[in-house]
């Protein structure tokens, strides 16, 4: 009941949670250590908002057990537990003043001072003038600071955040997004932080957990799983991916070589999940080079190609190309704009090479890793689309 | 041109039908505040002058009846709309906000009495009384008010507790509020406008209520019975006068209830 | 009895969308109402089914009538009453689409053209609802004096020679069904507005720039997007409107050859005792009711109503 305002680790022991009809959680096992900027990610229905609603005690693990420091609070209902919550639609009580609701968890405890120590919570989110109003009389990022000042006055061991920025437009997601990094330097709780958004985790947690259908994925630190996922929903959730599939020719040294429409791809041995049979490897776009002349053969580097550029699209810092090579499927390369505008245009035959150090090999089968759809932006549908209809143009 | 003609004609057309049609509505009722003020002698049917008679008399013709029957509807009133409300809140509570196996079928209950002539309601009631020995008076007129008011404030509070959003009572037991705590200071505040609403509706179809007050009133009288007795033979002026007042109240309310309402938007428009 | 159903046309969507939890706490809270309903709507019911059923009292006692099933009941009600059936759905009918003629321009008046004033809008919608205010009774009494035969109206027609000079306007069956459309307008123009009120102006922009006339696009896009309050506003008049006894009484604007099927079950189950004819002409009009909604629903499409 007493928080600990270093915070405390959160543990989740073999949670699952079944719904009728779907089960929502499977077998998680978890632990958040004290003072991390936790994230868990994930598409919608992965199941990452039912961990957090188990964490907070507002849904009830069907088996497992649920931890705060060495605490099991599994059946702790989440009134006593020193868990708080920054809901997605951020729960401010209309009937309330905004000092009333960010004194409310102080006053339910028999804080003495409460009102007090509110006033400190919104000078800290710099809302201390607005203190008399009512939510609706506050806009949006406002609103969003008050829910997070109402959950930290409370030095709750740990702080969960249920997508908070989803509501916010881009401009003041980003600007939320340092501040509520820096308020938990400042105020060091534990947080768990809930979202579907690859770029808001990347930037603001320590440790991502990638959550796909009830399980976790993959999990580590940003960079550690953009650089080396590990299976094909994270090469494809976090960040963009060209993925291949065919069969282990050679695993000899420290490298596999993988046989991609005739075409021999190296990857290095410890990047790669599987070292026989056949198996899906793949690259980032942006590690891709491009070439209008087929480049000699070097050692440490893969060659694919040719294929026919069939769509770029100029944004600026980079250019986004498609290309589609015989045998293959379509690859995305991004390129830095080191000179002004597109280097090769729609049509242009080209080669594509990649460092065999930036390869990685993914755990899944190859036929599911290919089946896999990944979450494109409309602009990459939007190309597929016009391609399928180019196609059929072309057929009749 | 040509177009923009007829629509502003069409619009006039369309005021002008709405103003009488308002003028039909509101006929009957300066009627019956006029004759309010009447210098009737037995029947109040002939406009024999202004006087303002009838309103300091109202407990005295006839012995006081009108005054009785009137004073029986507001106890009716009162006592069936607070037992509607608490029935029905609940029941708009379990049915907004919890998986019932027998959601179906309650809410089919609670439909029907609306879909109910008052006629075949009250003519049920009444052999229901009769059939198990009950005396008719005060009591059985609120055991029947009280019924045909549940589903009414079924319906109203129901479309609030939808409308309130679940995270909010969630907000409040992450907060450490017990489950009392979050009833009494989230769930309840938010959800007292819409049991106001319907606690004022009840009443309103309780004091207007006759088909089925007659049915089971027995020698009882309330105000509509008494005026439905009095048409026969001549209704008194203090009728229109107990009616009038009743009217002007409500209007009062009303037009407060929405002042105060867009006085409040206007506070909460202005947005810093 | 209007308001309640006033919200409904839209509020049930929203209501079994976010179904929640199982818990006790929900039977705790069903219980006492739905316990209360049962006895006192389900059970009366019941007991009028069983009145229906009853035969005389063998002995010849008035008002006296053992339990029996006696079926017969329904036969000869139905040969002695029909015309007052007839009359009953007939009067309740026509009603239903005055008060729809009437209420429907004024629902689209204020929820369409006034949209603009708000404060206007609130004060017409006052308008609408004051005849709520003051007893049902005394508004129908007043309908009676003012097309009395020495009333304002009858004078004036007659005098325009609209009217012969030996016509009546009281105790007709045109008197009844005015004053029944009259009493239920508002619970017709309510729901019609509540629909209209939200119906998005850009529509009808939309319809006029698709090169429907203003008046097809009132038919093709208006009218289909208002029917859920045409539904529930029609509903809420001809329930009512079907059992209603107050304007057929010769005390108010009928006579006795207009009398609908509530006053036959009023002077039976009150005046004659005669329990068994109230309560199978009850069953017979319930029965009626129910069937005539569902047809209608069914065709107008709309199941949510609670």
């Amino acid at each position: 009941m007493e928080s600990a305002s270093s915070g405390a680790d959160l543990q989740l022991d073999d949670v699952s949670k079944r719904f009728p009809g779907f089960t929502a959680i499977e077998e998680l096992n978890l632990t958040v250590p004290a003072g991390s900027f936790f994230a868990l990610l994930g598409p919608s229905g992965c199941g990452k908002t039912t961990t957090l609603r188990i964490v907070a005690g507002l849904e009830t693990p069907t088996t497992g057990r649920v931890l705060i420091g060495k605490d099991d609070v599994t059946r702790t209902p989440s009134y006593r537990r020193p868990v708080n919550t920054v809901f997605q639609s951020y729960a401010l009580f209309p009937h309330m003043t905004v000092l009333e609701n960010v004194a409310f968890g102080l006053k339910r405890r028999g804080t003495k001072n409460a009102i007090a120590r509110a006033h400190e919570a919104l000078q800290m989110v710099e809302l201390d003038h607005v203190a008399q109003r009512r939510p609706a009389q506050l806009s949006g990022g406002q609103q969003q600071r008050v829910a997070l000042a109402r959950a930290v006055v409370n030095r709750p061991a740990l702080l969960l955040l249920d997508e908070p920025l989803g509501a916010l437009d881009l401009k003041l997601r980003r600007q939320m997004q340092v501040e509520l990094k820096d308020i938990q330097t400042d105020v060091g709780i534990t947080f768990l932080h809930v979202t579907h958004d690859q770029e808001e985790a990347m930037t603001m947690a320590d440790t991502i957990a990638v959550m796909n259908k009830g399980r976790i994925e993959q999990m580590g630190a940003p960079a550690e799983l953009y650089e080396l996922p590990r299976t094909a929903f994270v090469a494809n959730f976090l960040g963009q991916s060209n993925l291949f599939a065919g069969p282990v020719l050679s695993a000899k040294g420290d490298t596999i070589v993988v046989d991609v429409a005739g075409r021999k791809i190296a990857v290095p041995r410890e990047r790669a999940q599987r070292h026989a049979g056949d198996v899906t490897i793949g690259v980032r776009p942006e590690k891709l080079v491009l070439h209008t002349t087929e480049p000699a053969p070097a050692a440490g580097v893969n060659l694919l190609g040719p294929g026919r550029v069939h769509d770029v699209s100029f944004s600026g810092v980079s250019t986004q190309y498609l290309i589609a090579v015989p045998g293959v499927g379509t690859l995305t390369l991004f390129a830095q704009n080191l000179v002004s505008g597109p280097v090769v245009s729609d049509g242009a035959e080209v080669w594509l090479t990649w460092s065999v150090d930036h390869g990685f090999g993914v755990a899944d089968e190859p036929a599911e890793a290919l089946r896999f759809d990944p979450d494109d932006d409309t602009q990459a549908i939007a190309i597929a689309q016009r391609r399928r209809i180019e196609a059929e143009l072309e057929e009749a | 041109m040509n177009r923009g003609l007829r629509l502003g004609i069409g619009t006039w057309g369309l005021a002008v039908y709405a103003i009488l049609g308002f003028v039909l509505l509101l006929t009957p009722i300066v009627y019956t505040i006029a004759f309010s003020f009447n210098d009737s002698v037995k029947s109040n049917i002939v406009w024999r002058g202004f006087t303002f008679d009838n309103w300091t008399s109202i407990c005295v013709v006839e012995n006081g009846a009108v005054c009785e029957a009137f004073g029986t509807s507001i106890l009716v009133g009162v006592v069936a709309t607070l037992a509607a409300t608490a029935l029905g809140t609940a029941i708009a509570i379990a049915l907004a906000r919890y998986r019932l196996r027998f959601r179906a079928a309650a809410t089919l209950l609670i439909f029907l009495p609306m879909a109910t002539p008052e006629v075949v309601l009250g003519a049920g009631l009444a052999a229901q009384f009769l059939t198990a020995g009950v005396p008719k008076g005060v009591g059985t007129i609120i055991l029947a008010h009280t019924m045909f008011c549940i589903s009414f404030v079924v319906v109203t509070v129901r479309a609030r507790v939808s409308s309130l959003d679940p995270a909010l009572e969630e907000a409040g037991r992450d907060l450490y509020a017990s489950p009392s705590q979050v009833w009494w200071r989230i769930t309840f505040p938010l959800l007292l406008p819409g049991i106001i609403a319907a606690a004022l509706l009840s009443f309103a179809l309780s004091f207007d209520d006759f088909i089925i007050t007659n049915f089971n009133a027995g020698a009882a009288s309330t105000f509509p019975k008494y005026v439905y007795t009095a048409a026969a033979r001549g209704i008194p002026a203090q009728a229109n006068v107990i009616a009038t007042a009743v009217f002007l109240l409500a209007i009062a309310l009303v037009i407060g209830s929405q002042l105060y309402s867009a006085g409040r938007r206007k506070r909460l428009a202005r947005t810093p | 009895m209007a308001f309640g159903m006033i919200g409904t046309s839209d509020a049930p969507a929203v209501a079994d969308a976010a179904p929640g939890r199982r818990s006790p706490v929900a039977l705790l809270l069903l219980l006492p109402g739905v316990a209360y309903l049962a006895l006192f709507f389900v059970v009366p019911f019941v007991s009028l089914i069983v009145t229906s059923l009853k035969a005389p009292d063998p002995f010849g006692e008035i008002g006296r009538y053992v339990y029996a099933f006696r079926w017969e009941n329904y036969v000869e009600v139905m040969t002695t009453y029909w015309p007052h059936i007839a009359r009953s759905f007939g009067f309740a009918i026509a009603a239903t689409i005055i008060a729809l003629l009437i209420g429907y321009p004024i629902a689209y008046f204020i929820g369409v053209k006034l949209r603009r004033f708000p404060l206007l809008q609130a004060l017409a919608l006052v308008l609408v609802i004051a005849p709520f205010f003051i007893s049902f009774l005394l508004r129908t009494f007043a309908w009676k004096q003012i097309l009395a035969d020495e009333g304002p109206v009858l004078g004036v027609l007659q005098s325009l020679t609209i009217l012969p000079d030996d016509a009546r306007l009281t105790g007709t069956a045109g008197a009844v069904i005015f004053g029944i459309a009259y009493n239920f307008i508002p619970f017709m123009t309510l729901p019609i507005y509540t629909s209209l009120e939200r119906l998005d102006l850009r529509y009808l922009e939309a319809g006029g720039d698709l090169y429907a006339s203003p008046a097809t696009t009132f038919f093709k896009v208006t009218l289909p997007l208002s029917m859920p309050g045409v539904v529930s506003g029609t509903l809420l008049t001809f329930i009512p409107a079907a059992g209603d006894y107050i304007n057929a009484s010769s005390d108010f604007l009928g006579a006795p050859d207009t009398a609908m099927i509530g006053n036959v079950i009023e002077a039976n189950f009150l005046r004659v005792e005669n329990y068994p004819v109230a309560a199978s002409l009850s069953i017979i009009l319930m029965g009626a009711i129910l069937l005539l909604v569902g047809l209608y629903i069914r065709r107008a499409g709309t199941k949510d109503l609670v």
